[in-house]
């Protein structure tokens, strides 16, 4: 290695287990010190662009192709912004089936984060051998729990097939509603799974508590900082996931925005782009870029809200609270995986309302009109994150403008000030050591971002880490 | 009308002097891929598919618009003709934009249909990526160039069943395409009766319904020939005279 140089770079590529491609760069400064952390995403999609000329009643079967892992969110935002262009109402029994299939698409989403992606890390250590520490790993060790883990995403996928009529990529939602009521069939299908869905939940929710014991030590490392936080709240200030308006909070606990309508986002948030990454950064603009960094995302969703709308999950959302201690918020990025956990409680909880609901097997889901309207805005809370399409159309619906706000990339900066923050506590000296790196990986797990594509849910641990120079040239090199 | 006697595929076949190869072909049991053709039009032979072997010739024929004579031998199944059907298949897939996953008649497509008939597994000629424009001027349908396959169906039963020739081919070779009236936006124009006879002929995803998401669209053709029957038997005059 060339001691001369004054900056060094540690490139770690890819970046496991998380939804996507990835890697990361460490900057050093001339003592050796973190200066800086960069996630770089190098998928370049283009969704925005090619969707131009295209018409309002095909985006949400198009975007729904951004991600296999929640097409349904996108699906979901796409069909709002097209209720808004299309300026109508549509049928309460739509909107009850459409909050049923995020729910099954939030189970689904977050017992891929938690079982597949994240528990080898919790159950098997951190420390543990790269090797084994992942899905194999952990069926050697934690059979029975695992396959409860499975179920509960099956359980959500499952949801998801019974109304959209397949897993992945269902083109169900539309603008103006949903295109099939739910049948009575359905209904008993998906009531079925609750009791077995409800016990694994629970059983997760105390795991967790064992490893945020467990890793008490470690844990203040994990992107603990002060950011802001947004999310969707309901009228009445309660937990939200598919109606509501957007609330900003800063990490003192203090209300910097309340339920502003979703076709306002474009007030509250502004991206710019950086030219080592395509992930846009977006930031709440009056804060400006610096300081306007923002999470969300579970971790956010429930430092916002007043209560939830579940008795078990308020519950246990009273006992997350008292993790803030002094502090108003959580502020811990590790306590993602915890909220996350009690978000997977309320969407069982709240599919269960639903059901109940004396109009969720109605027949009218579907109402009809042409362009009233020539911009639309559709948010919801995707399992990530808020997520925002934004589509302006000619009069006859063709797309003009597409801009897509995605919850990853809301996180962006959050997730450079974990790395760095992570780099700072673990890189020692000048060596690269296998637990700097899983824990670089840990942090970024944390938010469970979403790179839009392939899962690495059983992938080997293809760690590829570079040290270079200012300038570029490649001082040191480590593969395992 | 003289009765003519010749052979399919080696089986002795038996049609009328006005019936074409491929509808003594059917009624023979004997399938022959299509596109362009739809029972109830006229047949231009435009799409190429229905290619035969005539013994005695080099020459390929369209089964739709060539006429058997006495004796002759027609082979509609060969290594050749197969390797035939699928290279047009391929071609039509690349030089227009076709993304079935998400197009509106996904699963209720004849070139869909007809790409899993002839075992297409990929296409081996660069897609063309053509900039095409889509046409949302008209109330209730919606004209995607992108996903036009140049077959005329909609053009023919314009003229042949509605008698309104709205649409017609502008251009030439590979910049052909399908315009309405005097090249104008659908929706201004003056001859259509708004019918939608164009959209149900369609055998792809170019002529929708407005407001139809992915998949949702199925085609009904049945309409076609019982409005053909109905014409040339004048079952409607005799209805009438019996109502009265």
């Amino acid at each position: 290695m060339d001691k001369t140089n004054d900056t060094r770079t540690i490139v770690i590529d890819p970046v496991t287990r998380i939804e996507g491609h990835a890697k990361i760069t460490i900057r050093l400064d001339e003592n050796g010190r973190v200066a800086d952390a960069r996630f770089h995403v190098n998928e370049f999609r283009g969704f925005e662009k090619f969707c131009e000329g295209r018409l309002v009643w095909e985006m949400p079967g198009l975007t729904s192709r951004i991600c296999g892992i929640c097409p349904a969110s996108h699906l979901i935002a796409s069909a709002k912004a097209g209720d808004d262009i299309l300026a109508i109402q549509i049928p309460e029994t739509a909107e009850l089936l459409r909050r049923v299939l995020m729910l099954g698409q939030w189970i689904q989403s977050h017992a891929l984060s938690f079982f597949h992606l994240s528990a080898p890390d919790f159950l098997l250590g951190f420390d543990a051998d790269p090797a084994t520490r992942n899905l194999f790993g952990l069926l050697a060790n934690n059979k029975e729990f695992l396959r409860k883990g499975i179920r509960l995403r099956k359980f959500g996928q499952e949801i998801i097939a019974i109304l959209g009529g397949r897993r992945i990529h269902t083109p169900w939602a539309v603008a103006g509603g949903v295109r099939d009521p739910m049948s009575n069939e359905e209904h008993a299908a998906i009531a079925a799974w609750l009791p077995e869905a409800k016990a694994t939940v629970l059983e997760a929710i105390d795991v967790m508590k064992s490893v945020n014991d467990r890793y008490r030590k470690e844990i203040p490392n994990f992107g603990n900082f002060r950011s802001l936080y947004v999310g969707l709240v309901a009228e009445d200030g309660s937990f939200e996931y598919y109606g509501g308006g957007i609330r900003v909070m800063d990490g003192m606990g203090n209300t910097l925005a309340d339920r502003v309508p979703p076709r306002e986002y474009a007030r509250l948030f502004e991206e710019k782009s950086e030219e080592w990454t395509y992930l846009k950064v977006p930031y709440y603009k009056s804060f400006g870029p610096a300081e306007g960094m923002y999470r969300v995302g579970p971790l956010a969703r429930l430092n916002i809200c007043d209560r939830m709308g579940t008795p078990l999950a308020e519950a246990e959302r009273r006992t997350f609270r008292q993790l803030a201690g002094e502090q108003e918020t959580v502020n811990n990025a590790f306590f993602y995986h915890y909220a996350r956990t009690i978000e997977m409680l309320f969407a069982v909880e709240e599919v269960e309302r639903l059901l109940g609901h004396p109009l969720i097997r109605g027949l009218h889901v579907r109402a009809r009109a042409m362009i009233n309207s020539m911009s639309g805005v559709g948010a919801c809370e995707a399992p990530r994150g808020t997520l925002f399409h934004h589509y302006e159309v000619d009069e006859n619906g063709v797309l003009q403008k597409v801009n897509l706000l995605i919850a990853t990339a809301q996180n962006n900066s959050a997730m450079n000030r974990t790395v760095r923050q992570l780099a700072a506590r673990y890189l020692d000296g000048k060596e690269v050591t296998e637990g700097l790196l899983n824990r670089i990986e840990a942090g970024i797990r944390c938010y469970d971002p979403c790179l839009s594509c392939s899962t690495h849910a059983a992938g080997s641990m293809a760690l590829h880490v570079v040290l270079e120079s200012a300038d570029g040239t490649i001082l040191d090199e480590r593969k395992r | 009308m003289a009765v003519i006697t010749f052979s399919i595929n080696g089986e002795p076949v038996s049609g009328r002097q006005d019936e074409s190869i491929l509808e003594i072909a059917r009624q023979h049991n004997i399938r022959i891929p299509t596109l362009c053709h739809l029972d109830g039009l006229s047949d231009v032979g435009a799409c190429r598919l229905c290619l035969v072997e005539v013994e005695g010739t080099a020459k390929l024929f369209p089964a739709c618009s060539t006429f058997p004579s006495e004796n002759m031998v027609v082979r509609t199944d060969t290594d050749r003709l197969r390797r035939y059907r699928r290279t047009i298949v391929e071609l039509l897939a690349s030089e227009g934009n076709h993304q079935c996953a998400v197009c509106v008649v996904n699963n209720h497509c004849e070139l869909q249909n007809l790409a899993y008939q002839v075992g297409l597994e990929h296409v081996r000629v660069q897609y063309l990526f053509p900039r095409k424009d889509l046409d949302a001027s008209h109330r209730d349908y919606i004209i995607d160039r992108n996903r036009c396959v140049l077959c005329t169906r909609c053009v023919r039963v314009c003229h042949e069943v509605e008698g309104a020739h709205v649409w017609d081919i502008a251009n030439r070779g590979i910049n052909c395409e399908i315009i309405a009236d005097m090249h104008q936006p659908w929706g201004t124009s003056d001859s259509c009766t708004s019918c939608g006879k164009c959209v149900l002929v369609c055998p792809v995803g170019a002529l929708i319904e407005k407001g139809a998401t992915v998949a949702e669209m199925e085609k009904h053709r049945a309409f076609l020939p019982y409005i053909m029957t109905a014409r040339t038997k004048h079952e409607w005059i005799a209805r009438a005279i019996e109502e009265d």
